[in-house]
């Protein structure tokens, strides 16, 4: 690890202003990949400013309508919220399967979000569930925010503070493991809207979440696991490494396509 | 008042000290004036070093010293040793290229050495270490053993033609070739042994000093062979006189193998804390160790089984190749050879054998002895074909196992070695009822139902173990005898310590050995020190491998008992005004034999120290003995493994849903820690066929699975739970009658995970390990066959 300085922030606005006052400052939304980087120095920035104290990034909300997640939401407090798992459970168990207790203890969704690894699960949910992305300075719809590798749509300076996920019917996510990291080889999330319409959304497959719209397209017309059983992905464009080819990759989105549908189905 | 120990489930005394922080590991000791250092490896797999410039490294802040192979060179030290010494079969020694500590002018493997930069932090090390300037000219790399030896690979070492560092062979190749000729039935399989990196939890460590006011050095080290490393390092490295050397090996975290060897670490801090006057500390970070710790594996193998129409087996014939890495680490070039052909026979009846075995320098790092160290791979190789054989012929896997089986003994085996005894057809009964086998088809069909495919698969495994007879080892090339020392001395108030040469780093020694010494002495195990890792303490030792601790550590302790409780028997002679031939000692009592006189152990300790009634016409005061002990023949731990999986055939995914272990491991003196052994000996046996593999990118050299995000480490949750019983016939050429445990779950387990797995699939073969992707992709290609 380089030196640093850490700082801590009181708030949205206050993180905004220490993050504009260094150039190479970072934020700390958990650091479950930044410490990482850091303590491999692979990431050299100048001051850390560490959101944990920003109270008005915390906090999970439940209305009829929607579920409220401030960014600093630890997935931990996501997968034991009994509101959460009672207005989207899919939501509550995503989260609970992030990493192991250590991971879950001191990550955040935001942190996972804004960092958008092209295995991680939470991306997953935001682009299933069509959430909406809220920062300092706009809000994002799910479907223009996640753009490639590690790549969103996020500008110089801007700080998520929220998320909002409208309650779906129903949905599932079915994640199959990378062996070794145990991060989404390929994860589904499959969900039918309040206006029951269906979205798929696929992490671990390529260099980014995505969505698959022939699934949508069949399920919404059949919400059933036959409805996708056979529907082939192509293999262009998927990631491949030594744990997973991309044919079986693109194997592995239908696999779990139907039995996340079966599982929202149970 | 003493209790019998032996046999008995003793809770380990050490984990105490484990569990709650109280270890002393390497990492640990911080020495007053303490420097720490860094070292500067190659980002290249094979390179020719232009230039290395230190200005701005040696400005940096807190930067104590700083060398690289061209000070190693001046200073004149040689390159790291081999400790055995292969003959190839045509008739020459195998060619040793040097190892250097710091890479001169090449690099050979991503992470070789070519600097240390010393510093007074560790941060600051770091900072001046990412200073120093290396201009490499980049080489073609081959990571490959089968690759490496073909014409126009790139070449290693100007010393060793075409990579290649030895083609040896054992066995009748003509008796071989006339029993294929009158075969009814061949099995032939091609396979791949994957390479393994070891990942002991406490990565390698050294701290090294050096003392002006005596001339003397002192090296901590995570190291499981004290002795060893020191002889080493001064015979053959350094030139430094031993009596001015002395290595601590402390509590140390895991080996595997992986902490036997002289490292170019070890020596280079040795070396330069006399340069620089101050201690110098190296932990290895988890990078640093997927780098440079030598790894184990890496076989390619072509192997052909000859039976007859009975499927009685007539010949076995092996090719192998051995990827031995960029250099010869301690041990490496004994591993494919003397470990691995050698137990080709398994526990068969097989009338000939032939094994040739060419081993080859690659752009690696250098593989060695690892959990098994050959047995595994040998295993492998028999029992993959034997249960192919039985596939192929129609013929039940454990009918023709025990159709073939080793039912007299002692056996010599048509690859050199002499079997004492065993009885394998128990341990395959006994895993057979455990494993209900019998219910297996009412289970496949279960899955069947579910959509999944279940197997089952058997290993009956043998190894060499109590490594090893000095004499046979040097006729075989071995440059060191293998024999143990022990020391037993016995305090005036009958409290004991026992120094041996067997080291502890995991095993659970201080209980084990303890439970010995306190049963043949009658005494309380609390009466009982066990002291090992230190070269300044114990007289001799040759360390912990090859499961000998017991059977050959345990055997020199042994032999210093008989002769305390000999001397014993003098002093109470002459306490109890009694022949000595008429003394008997029997739970901590000198009896004379048909009376009531005696004296306790502790009564005649004190005498011993405090010799005023004493027979100093014949005896010396005191009561400290030592012994070595140097093993008749190896001893042969053997058993039977069945592992049953669930295969999910849409994903892959493997479920081990049982999983049998019957193992003869002689007689057993803590049922626990053997059963500890097994489970530990298992997973990493079955992360080996199922998750484990060290992956080398063939165009650039590098590591690809260099950190646990691709590198495979077995889980809890990747495991069944095992059943495991033992079933035990004594080895006959020890007194304790053990035959040791440590490695027998890493031999016997990839065998049977694969035959099961192959099984499930129904194909004759894949390689390990068995990925879900690896799976699914092989149910495939079967697909693709049966429509083609």
């Amino acid at each position: 690890m380089y030196p640093f300085e850490y700082q801590t922030a009181s708030s949205v606005a206050d993180a905004a202003s220490r993050l504009a006052a260094h150039g190479d400052a970072k934020l700390l939304a958990g650091g479950q990949t930044m410490i990482a980087s850091m303590k491999l120095r692979l990431a050299q920035p100048s001051h850390l400013i560490d959101l944990a104290g920003a109270a008005d990034m915390r906090g999970i909300q439940v209305s009829a309508t929607e579920v409220t997640l401030g960014a600093m939401s630890r997935h931990a407090e996501v997968a034991r919220s009994a509101a959460v798992q009672k207005a989207i459970p899919v939501l509550a168990k995503l989260a609970g399967g992030i990493g192991d207790r250590m991971v879950r203890n001191m990550g955040t969704i935001g942190g996972s979000v804004a960092n958008n690894d092209p295995a991680a699960d939470y991306p997953a949910a935001v682009l299933g569930l069509n959430a909406t992305v809220r920062t300092n300075k706009r809000s994002i719809a799910a479907d223009d925010f996640f753009l490639g590798m590690y790549e969103t749509a996020l500008a110089e300076g801007e700080i998520i503070t929220s998320f909002s996920f409208p309650i779906p019917r129903r949905g599932a996510y079915m994640k199959f493991k990378n062996p070794a990291s145990r991060y989404a080889l390929v994860g589904v999330l499959v969900a039918q809207l309040a206006d029951g319409s269906v979205r798929v959304a696929v992490t671990g497959a390529g260099p980014v979440v995505f969505r698959v719209p022939e699934m949508e397209k069949a399920l919404t017309a059949q919400f059933a696991p036959e409805a996708v059983a056979g529907i082939k992905i192509p293999a262009d464009g998927l990631n491949a490494d030594i744990h997973a080819q991309a044919d079986y990759r693109a194997h592995l989105i239908t696999v779990m396509a139907k039995r996340a549908v079966a599982a929202a189905l149970a | 008042m003493a209790t019998p120990y032996i046999g008995v489930p003793v809770q380990r005394r050490e984990d105490l000290r484990f569990l709650t922080g109280a270890g002393n590991y390497t990492d640990d000791l911080t020495l007053p004036h303490q420097t720490h250092a860094v070292f500067v490896r190659s980002p290249h797999a094979h390179a020719r070093i232009r230039s290395i410039k230190l200005e701005r490294a040696r400005a940096a802040a807190g930067v104590v010293g700083i060398f690289t192979g061209a000070d190693v060179a001046a200073a004149k030290i040689n390159g790291l040793p081999c400790g055995w010494l292969i003959t190839g079969n045509d008739g020459k020694p195998m060619n040793e290229p040097a190892h250097p500590i710091l890479a001169l002018d090449t690099v050979r493997h991503a992470g070789d050495g070519v600097a240390v930069v010393i510093a007074e932090t560790l941060a600051q090390a770091r900072d001046a270490a990412e200073q120093v300037e290396v201009d490499y000219e980049v080489l073609p790399a081959v990571v490959d053993a089968v690759a490496a030896l073909a014409p126009g690979a790139p070449l290693l070492h100007e010393g060793a033609p075409g990579n290649r560092c030895y083609t040896w062979d054992i066995g009748d190749k003509a008796g071989v070739d006339a029993a294929f000729a009158r075969a009814a039935h061949v099995t032939t399989l091609e396979f791949v042994n994957n390479r393994l990196i070891p990942n002991a939890i406490e990565p390698r460590a050294v701290n090294a000093s050096y003392s002006r006011a005596d001339d003397s050095y002192t090296l901590y080290v995570a190291n499981q062979n004290p002795h060893v490393e020191r002889l080493l390092m001064c015979a053959f490295v350094l030139g430094l006189p031993e009596h001015k050397v002395r290595v601590v090996a402390p509590d140390v975290g895991g080996g595997f193998g992986s902490k036997i060897y002289l490292y170019a670490e070890d020596v280079v801090l040795t070396w330069a804390s006399r340069q620089v006057n101050r201690p110098i500390k190296w932990t290895a970070d988890r990078s640093e160790s997927f780098l440079s710790d030598a790894h184990g594996r890496d076989h390619h193998t072509k192997a052909q089984l000859a039976l007859d129409k009975d499927g009685q087996f007539l010949a076995l014939r092996v090719n192998t190749t051995a990827n031995l890495g960029a250099y010869l680490s301690t041990f490496a070039s004994a591993v494919p050879t003397i470990l691995y052909a050698t137990l080709l026979a398994g526990q068969y009846a097989t009338p000939v054998i032939h094994c040739e075995v060419t081993a080859a320098f690659t752009n690696t790092a250098p593989v060695d002895a690892y959990r098994g160290a050959g047995r595994p791979e040998a295993t492998y190789v028999v029992e993959r074909m034997v249960e192919t054989a039985a596939r192929e012929m129609g013929i039940d896997p454990a009918a023709i196992r025990r159709r073939n089986f080793i039912r007299s003994f002692p056996y010599q085996t048509p690859v050199a070695l002499m079997y004492d005894i065993g009885d394998y057809e128990a341990t395959l009964d006994r895993a057979i009822e455990l494993a209900d086998v019998a219910g297996f088809a009412t289970r496949r069909s279960q899955s069947q139902a579910r959509g999944k495919l279940r197997g089952l698969g058997y290993a009956c495994y043998i190894e060499a173990c109590g490594i090893a007879p000095s004499s046979v080892a040097g006729a075989l090339g071995a440059r060191a005898g293998l024999f143990e020392a022990g020391e037993v001395r016995v305090h005036p108030t009958g409290k004991v310590t026992v120094f041996t040469g067997s080291h502890s780093h995991g095993q659970g020694h201080e209980t084990s050995f303890a439970q010995v010494v306190a049963d043949r002495l009658g005494i309380s195990m609390d009466d009982v020190e066990i002291v090992h890792g230190d070269t300044s303490k114990v007289l001799f030792g040759m360390g912990t491998y090859g499961s000998r601790s017991l059977a050959v550590g345990g055997t020199a302790i042994i032999k210093a008992l008989d002769k305390v409780v000999a001397k014993g028997k003098k002093i109470a002679a002459h306490l109890l005004e009694a022949a000595e031939t008429d003394i008997e000692f029997a739970d901590g009592q000198f009896k004379v034999a048909g009376t009531d006189r005696s004296k306790a152990f502790a009564e005649i300790a004190l005498t011993a120290y405090v010799p005023h009634n004493f027979p100093h016409d014949k005896l010396e005061p005191g009561l400290n003995e030592n012994a070595f002990y140097d093993p008749s023949n190896f001893t042969f731990p053997a058993g039977t493994y069945i592992c049953e999986v669930e295969v999910d055939p849409e994903t892959g995914a493997v479920n081990i849903e049982r999983f049998v272990a019957v193992d003869d491991f002689g007689n057993i003196i803590n049922p626990m820690i053997v059963e500890g052994q097994v489970h530990g000996g298992l997973v990493q046996g079955l992360g080996q066929a199922l998750n484990e593999c060290g992956v080398y990118d063939s165009a650039s050299g590098q590591l690809t699975t260099g950190t646990f995000m691709d590198y495979c480490m077995p889980r809890a949750d990747d495991m069944p739970s095992f059943k495991v019983a033992t079933h035990g016939t004594a080895c006959t050429h020890n007194p304790l009658g053990v035959k040791g445990c440590g490695e027998a779950g890493a031999i016997g387990s990839p065998p049977a995970l694969m035959n099961a797995l192959t099984d499930a699939l129904g194909v004759a073969d894949f390689a390990m390990p068995a990925t879900p992707q690896r799976i699914w992709a092989t149910l495939q290609s079967k697909q693709q066959r049966k429509a083609a």
